[in-house]
């Protein structure tokens, strides 16, 4: 699903932020990415959700080069690929409801064909009672799990998390992780990266360590 | 997708007062909010750039007009001077200059002007009540032609000279090439001004739309994240200022036509007072092909602005790419 082969990445004339890193992503898989801070976890996770392109190396996504796409084939593949922000990015003036179905409208769907499917999944994360109000009303939690909701919906196949549980409480981190296991339950790989190992501790599961610009696997 | 989550969600407390009443009845929000566009503003300059095409296209069309009026009479109209002298060697040359031109193909009328018709005609110079006797005032022979071929001006002029030496044709030829000139000239300006208020308000709409992106960076940034393609994030902003574009246009155009409308209506108010005002605010009815062309206007200044606006937002996406 997802080949790294010795990727390399520098900022402008800088310092190679990751260097040779080299791994897969299997379909159905679950890991999680970790590292101190500043080691690369963000730029590796950009690297994937093709917001940046390496300076050296392969990215096979998907089974297509990632140097060779357009920016409408980029946008193709995120349909593909749900990502979940730290900061969360919902849109202030749009609903829970209208951002969680975002990416549906994106494709051009017509509300009353997703309305039913939108109203389920808030109702599976906890936020059936919340989906019309707006998102600064809601606490951090609820945002985060909104921020859930909308990578969700258009069932990626991948789903990329950026430090999912760094802005929620022990317990609602434990109900999070449970959520993303149920959902590489259901078929879709999920990449999590955090750096709260007792989190990690709670799952058996394949371990992308990132330190000085390398990438450690440990299945 | 299961549910069994669910169950072990927390009550959450119930929904603001008053809010969840207020979202429900809404529909679906823009997905570029209108209140990140500096709507207003354009309008405004939209509105004074429409105007301004108006009243070119207006003015250009109502010039073009008058002047295609003017030549079509002067054109079928010829005048004979005969160069005053003494009355009856005088008499006697204007009749043979007349009998000259009945005798010519393509002349449908003959006529010579009286004395009080040449009266009239110099009284806006010289007054009225004026004994032209006293004078060595010209007489004028007006000659119609038929309008049904071309009349042989030419063999006229000839005969005219070789009979008459006091007689010169006048066909107007001069005045019909100025006036040609004239009209050219005004079209030309209309042009020029055209083209400068279309790229005033592409250059508006350009600066806008780079505005309203900058301001809406994070919004496109999302729409970006969760898969949307450039034009569907162009057709976003596209939807506003084709808005825009309409209302701005509608405003200014309806303006423009309101102008030419009040000065249309100016004479049969009784307003100015001067007796000329009907002929002088003649020239300025576009008629309806004047409206037309400011109707066509409008409906591309909204296209323009909406379509300007679309290839900004993709340049200006790519950049951000």
């Amino acid at each position: 699903m997802v080949r790294f082969e010795n990727v390399g990445l520098r900022y402008g004339m800088g310092p190679e932020v990751l260097k040779d890193v080299s791994f897969g992503i299997e379909p159905n898989s679950f890991q999680f990415l970790t590292g101190p801070s500043g080691a690369g976890k963000t730029t590796l996770m950009r690297l994937l959700f093709l917001q940046l392109k390496p300076t050296r190396g392969l990215i096979t996504l998907f089974g297509r080069d990632v140097s060779s796409l357009d920016p409408d084939e980029v946008a193709v593949l995120r349909r593909r690929i749900g990502i979940v922000f730290q900061d969360f990015r919902l849109l202030d003036h749009l609903t829970t409801y209208e951002n969680v179905s975002l990416p549906l409208r994106v494709l051009g769907k017509e509300e009353a064909s997703y309305r039913g499917e939108v109203t389920e999944l808030l109702s599976w994360v906890g936020l059936g009672d919340r989906m019309h109000v707006l998102p600064p009303v809601l606490s951090g939690g609820e945002k985060q799990r909104a921020a859930i909701a909308r990578a969700l919906i258009g069932r990626p196949e991948f789903l990329l998390a950026d430090e999912p549980t760094g802005n929620v409480d022990p317990t609602l981190a434990r109900r999070l992780l449970r959520l993303f296991i149920e959902l590489n339950k259901s078929g879709t790989s999920v990449l999590l990266a955090t750096h709260d190992i007792a989190l990690m501790d709670q799952y058996d599961a394949r371990r992308l360590v990132i330190a000085d610009g390398r990438l450690y696997v440990y299945d | 997708m299961s549910t069994t989550d669910a169950t072990s969600q927390p009550k959450k407390p119930p929904a603001e007062a008053g809010e969840a009443p207020r979202a429900k009845a809404r529909a679906l929000a823009s997905i570029v909010p209108s209140s990140t566009i500096a709507g207003r503003a354009l309008v405004a300059v939209v509105a004074i750039m429409t105007f301004l095409a108006g009243l070119t296209i207006g003015t250009a069309v109502a010039v073009r007009a008058t002047a295609s009026q003017w030549r079509s009479d002067v054109t079928q109209e010829v005048t004979i001077q005969i160069r005053a002298g003494e009355k009856q060697a005088t008499d006697a040359q204007v009749q043979a200059a007349a009998d000259i031109a009945r005798k010519t193909p393509g002349i449908s009328d003959v006529h010579i002007l009286t004395p009080e018709e040449t009266s009239r005609l110099l009284e806006p110079w010289l007054g009225s009540g004026l004994d032209l006797g006293d004078l060595p005032v010209p007489r004028v022979i007006v000659v119609r032609l038929d309008g049904a071929g071309p009349a042989d001006l030419a063999r006229l002029k000839r005969t005219l000279t070789d009979r008459i030496p006091t007689a010169t044709l006048d066909d107007h030829r001069g005045w019909s090439r100025r006036l040609v000139a004239v009209t050219d000239g005004v079209m030309l300006v209309a042009v020029v001004l055209l083209v400068l208020v279309g790229l005033a308000t592409v250059l508006s709409v350009v600066f806008a739309t780079r505005a309203a992106v900058a301001t809406n960076r994070s919004v496109v940034e999302v729409l970006h994240f969760v898969g949307a393609r450039d034009g569907f994030i162009a057709a976003q902003f596209q939807r506003h200022f084709l808005k825009i574009g309409a209302e701005g246009g509608l405003i200014g155009g309806l303006s423009a036509a309101a102008v030419f409308g009040a000065l249309a209506a100016l004479p049969r108010l009784g307003l100015g007072g001067d007796p000329e005002l009907p002929t002088v605010l003649g020239w300025l009815n576009p008629g309806y092909l004047g409206f037309f062309g400011i109707a066509v206007s409008v409906a591309i200044v909204a296209l323009a602005t909406a379509l300007t606006s679309r290839v900004t937002v993709y340049r200006t996406l790519r950049t951000i790419t």
